[in-house]
């Protein structure tokens, strides 16, 4: 059990820093504008997360396996280490990075080291979905900014009252923001662990309980340690960001980055599509740092804000392409070291 | 549904708070009619009440703040709720003084100018009147708030032209005779221009309040 932990403990740290990172995308707004206070946004983010990983981190989690399957658990622990490693680095860089793409990098390097051809149709599914990510956000953006302006202005309502019902909104929308960042984004922590997963079912007053859930339980436990040990600083630096939102832009940007998450982790809203014959959303993880950007240019564009910051688009393009280079290529090299140094089967 | 609760009692605190604003404005008219008109007990009743009504509208704006800050309500805005609400007081503030002043000096206003006096009241209550529409309509509606603003800047333009004329007229008619009588006109006329500079002042960070908060 300890190697075993031993070995998840990469997927764990990269749990930790996706709290640390995400929870901000999600509350910081709340957080900074004085909304909300920081110990209820890291209580309800923690407990939605969760209920969002177990409950609805299937469907990513999936694809992800499709793209390659990581077989030895030496190989799963490489993988998250080398994924966490990148987003480290290029933070450190200052450079834009998202979990999502760092492990679709690392799992295409396992591919390449294990002599694994990687599924392209897979992963050409996954890059247009990272594309359509920011600007679907934005799409809603625009629309919901459009629809509750218009509402507010007709329906004369009180600047207090409008107060008081963003700061409700807020706080439901962050807890929607926070099952979503689960569903979505528990496949970049544990979805390399699911195919090695060292964890038996269980059954607790009638509800069973699969290895895959109590993998994505455990990943959710350190996304919320990372929410409560490190997001408010980064909820701080969000906020004095270069993007200063009033609360119900933050509103509108949270309900639409959420909405982007839901749509591309639901397995009951593909499900529904399909069933109307309506064409449906791949299951794959997303970076909400970019559906938040997207959210914010679409209210942006709907003010008819002038001289927009189009550097920003450019930066999550680089991103795309840089993150997984860097991390197919980190995770090749430590693979290397994994097998040749330290004896370790990474791959069956 | 505390947080519900708390919302209504601060409406209804502001909604009294503006309400106060305009009836000072109409006690200030009042008053300084029945004082020109030599109805110096009324005049007196209307001193009484603009002392109370002075005192309530402080009280008032002390107890919006400290909830606006206790119950962390419109965290981004009440920085600017409460400029509002301290430079509005100082339109009450203006509005007592001038009352009071006509009460301690006791000012010979030539029947010749009692009018123009009327007029120059008139005015400043008209621009307090669109003041007070232009601050409620901030809290409910910002798109008009602009409208009320430009008829504050009309009437405050008006009784600067009324102000001016009754100056000239203090110290070109051969009727006021002294200089220190001359002296004395032109300080009441000052005073009761002041209640529309006032109101305009309030106006002007008005105007800036609502570019901040245009969506």
């Amino acid at each position: 059990m300890d190697t075993i932990l031993i070995f998840l403990s990469s997927g764990l740290f990269l749990g930790w820093s996706l709290g640390a990172n995400d929870a901000a995308n999600v509350f910081g707004t709340a957080v900074t504008t004085k909304m909300l206070k920081f110990k209820w946004a890291a209580i309800i983010c923690s407990i939605f997360v969760i209920i969002g990983a177990v409950i609805g981190g299937a469907g990513a989690s999936n694809t992800l396996g499709k793209l390659g399957s990581v077989n030895a658990i030496a190989g799963s622990f490489t993988v998250a280490l080398a994924a966490g490693l990148t987003v480290f680095l290029m933070t450190r860089l200052k450079l834009p990075v998202s979990t999502s793409q760092a492990i679709v990098g690392a799992i295409i390097g396992w591919n390449f080291f294990s002599g694994l051809k990687t599924d392209i149709s897979t992963l050409t599914k996954i890059v247009y979905t990272w594309v359509l990510c920011p600007i679907l956000a934005a799409i809603f953006g625009f629309i919901l900014y459009k629809f509750l302006i218009t509402n507010i202005r007709r329906s004369k309502i009180h600047m207090i009252r409008i107060d008081q019902y963003t700061r409700i909104g807020l706080i439901f929308v962050g807890a929607f923001g926070s099952y979503s960042l689960g569903a979505n984004n528990i496949a970049n922590v544990m979805g390399v662990f699911v195919p090695v997963s060292p964890f038996k079912s269980i059954n607790i007053a009638g509800f069973t309980f699969s290895n895959m859930s109590i993998l994505f339980f455990l990943g959710a436990v350190a996304i919320s340690l990372g929410v409560f040990t490190y997001s408010r600083k980064v909820m701080t630096t969000v906020g004095a960001d270069i993007f200063r939102l009033s609360p119900l832009d933050a509103f509108i940007v949270v309900l639409s980055s959420s909405l982007v998450l839901f749509i591309f982790a639901s397995e009951g809203l593909k499900a529904f599509l399909i069933s109307y014959g309506l064409p449906s959303f791949p299951l794959v993880p997303v970076s909400s740092s970019q559906a938040v950007v997207g959210a914010i240019l679409g209210i942006a564009i709907a003010k008819g804000v002038k001289n927009l910051n189009f550097g920003v688009i450019g930066k999550i393009g680089v991103g795309w392409v840089l993150t997984p280079f860097i991390s197919g290529v980190i995770t090749f090299i430590m693979l290397f070291f994994m097998q040749n140094v330290f004896m370790q089967k990474v791959f069956l | 549904m505390k947080l519900l609760g708390q919302a209504k009692d601060l409406i209804s605190e502001i909604d009294i708070f503006w309400d106060n604003i305009s009836r000072s404005a109409l006690v200030f008219r009042a008053g300084l009619n029945n004082y020109l008109d030599g109805k110096i007990e009324r005049f007196q009743s209307d001193l009484k009440d603009i002392r109370k009504l002075e005192s309530d509208t402080d009280s008032k704006r002390r107890e919006i703040k400290y909830k606006l800050y206790s119950h962390m309500l419109i965290p981004e805005s009440r920085g600017d709720v409460l400029g509002l609400l301290e430079t509005t007081d100082n339109v009450v503030d203006s509005i007592k003084k001038a009352l009071l002043q006509f009460d301690i000096e006791k000012p010979e206003i030539p029947d010749l100018l009692k009018e123009e006096f009327k007029e120059l009241a008139q005015l400043s209550v008209n621009t307090v009147d669109e003041m007070v529409l232009a601050s409620r309509a901030f809290f409910r509606e910002i798109s008009i708030v602009n409208d009320h603003i430009n008829k504050v800047h009309y009437y405050e333009h008006e009784a600067d032209k009324v102000e001016e004329e009754l100056k000239r007229k203090a110290f070109n008619l051969e009727i006021i005779t002294t200089l220190s009588w001359k002296v004395q006109l032109r300080y009441f006329v000052e005073r009761l221009a002041r209640v529309s500079d006032e109101a305009e002042a309030v106006c002007d960070r008005l105007s800036v309040y609502v570019i901040k908060r245009s969506f």
